[in-house]
């Protein structure tokens, strides 16, 4: 068992699809909130195997979408300190500032190192005592527990010039304020990854006060099919409640440990995202007990008034209101080479996996 | 960003772990899962380990794909029976 091959199966994908023709009686619409979702889906085709009834909506799944332009240019303002090194995850630094990028500040000579994992980060920051090392934490619950034991890490081993700028996030009060807006879904293929984390008990609420159905799901074309069988058959049941597809790597109770050294290290704020404006409770700040490695506290800085752009309509588009070939800057001011919105960067992003996948 | 992958753990030490991922090996910190051995599987989410797979579970999900061949049986069946294209 590789876990991989086994979920990839051709001949078993018309056999699903097959089913969910079967049942499917009514126009449905199933948003996928996870941005590795919206990867596989486009990759492997999925919305052309589905009976047209059946449509698909990307949602606010991205963590390099949502984050504000805000955080970016707050990001750049510090990497304008003296002193100091930047240390991010490869996609943020392409996303467009107001004025400026990560990238560009770069070529002007700011210290800034792309890392694959925090702990990449802290040892930049052993490796450099005279300097202050500010990592920059964005993503949902999935990433969150990696950078909680990177501060607790920090704290053991009393490394006191590394300093994290959090832009966490977390998911359900997302998921809950689509509904609350009046886009219309009626069932969530739930994100894999943040489940592995958190368990199912999150999405209770969106079964118990909005009647919407959600299956936490994995990646492969197989699992994702089976997930939209599921959610179908939910629906047509009028049975709306929260299920595990992605049993193999999702537990109901989540991982336990991961989330007690999320919660000793974080807190809840409110937070803001892009296209749904500010949430109640939906952002993680560092916690009183490890305040000394939070950048905010420790680096006063001058932020430029943010400036969005014209045209872009990555907002929207976060919010399944429209999709990117709605977009008038799409594939001729706007590419992955060029990107004017967040949500033309990541590899996970809408626009992006449009384009890469579905451009005719 | 946030892609996380299946590998699998060839050695441990402490708490990071050597995994092979289609043939490229990594190190992965093991602080965020509890009762990893060597021949596991785990998911990698940014150098860190997030949650053990479970093959047991992998497996009763590859049994449930079977029940939609059972399903497109009995919808041949019955389209042979009836004469009609179903679904
Ligand atoms: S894996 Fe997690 S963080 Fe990454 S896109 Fe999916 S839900 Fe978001
Ligand atoms: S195509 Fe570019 S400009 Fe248009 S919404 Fe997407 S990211 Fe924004």
């Amino acid at each position: 068992m590789k876990f991989i091959d086994e979920f990839r199966n051709k001949e078993k994908a018309k056999k699903i699809v097959r089913a969910i023709e079967n049942i499917s009686t009514k126009e449905i619409k199933l948003m996928e909130v996870c941005g590795g979702h919206t990867m596989s889906i486009q990759k492997f085709g999925i919305p052309s195997l589905l009976p047209p009834q059946i449509e698909l909506l990307s949602g606010p799944g991205c963590p390099v979408c949502v984050t504000d332009r805000k955080y970016i240019d707050q990001a750049i303002a510090y990497a304008r300190l003296d002193n100091v090194i930047i240390t991010t995850f490869g996609d943020l630094i392409r996303v467009p500032g107001s004025s400026s990028s990560l990238d560009n500040e770069k070529a002007k000579g700011r210290s800034i190192k792309i890392v694959y994992s925090i702990l990449d980060a802290l040892k930049i920051a052993k490796e450099n005592p005279t300097k202050k090392v500010i990592f920059l934490a964005i993503g949902f619950e999935t990433t969150v527990p990696g950078t909680a034991a990177g501060v607790i890490t920090a704290a053991k081993e009393n490394v006191d010039n590394f300093y994290v700028f959090s832009s966490h996030k977390v998911m359900p009060p997302a998921m809950n304020a689509l509904i609350d807006e009046g886009v219309k879904i009626n069932g969530y293929i739930g994100p894999g990854h943040v489940s592995t984390i958190t368990g199912t008990g999150i999405y209770s609420g969106l079964a118990e006060n909005f009647n919407v159905g959600c299956v936490i799901s994995g990646f492969e074309p197989l699992d994702l099919l089976q997930s939209i069988y599921m959610l179908v058959k939910q629906f047509e049941e009028k049975n709306p409640k929260v299920e595990i597809q992605y049993k193999r790597a999702v537990k109901v109770e989540g991982n336990i440990k991961a989330k007690e050294m999320m919660y000793d290290v974080f807190e809840y704020r409110d937070d803001w995202w892009r296209g749904l404006g500010t949430l109640a409770n939906s952002g993680l700040g560092i916690s009183k007990k490890y305040a000394k490695f939070d950048a905010e506290r420790k680096f006063d800085v001058e932020v430029e008034k943010t400036k969005e752009d014209k045209g872009c309509i990555c907002g929207e588009i976060l919010k399944g209101l429209k999709s990117p070939k709605d977009c008038s800057l799409f594939a001729n001011v706007c590419d992955p080479s060029n990107p004017v919105g967040a949500c033309m960067v990541s590899n996970e992003g809408a626009c992006h996996a449009f384009y890469k996948y579905n451009r005719e | 960003m946030c892609l996380s992958i299946p590998a699998k753990v060839l050695e441990i030490n402490g708490e990071v772990a050597k995994v092979t991922l289609g043939g490229t090996e990594y190190n992965a910190s093991l602080q965020l899962v509890e009762d990893v051995k060597i021949g596991d599987y785990v998911l990698i989410h940014t150098g860190f380990a997030i949650q053990k797979l479970s093959e047991k579970e992998a497996q009763e999900t590859l049994k449930l794909f079977n029940e939609f061949e059972e399903l497109n049986k009995q919808l041949d069946e019955e389209e042979e029976k009836t004469g009609k294209r179903i679904a």
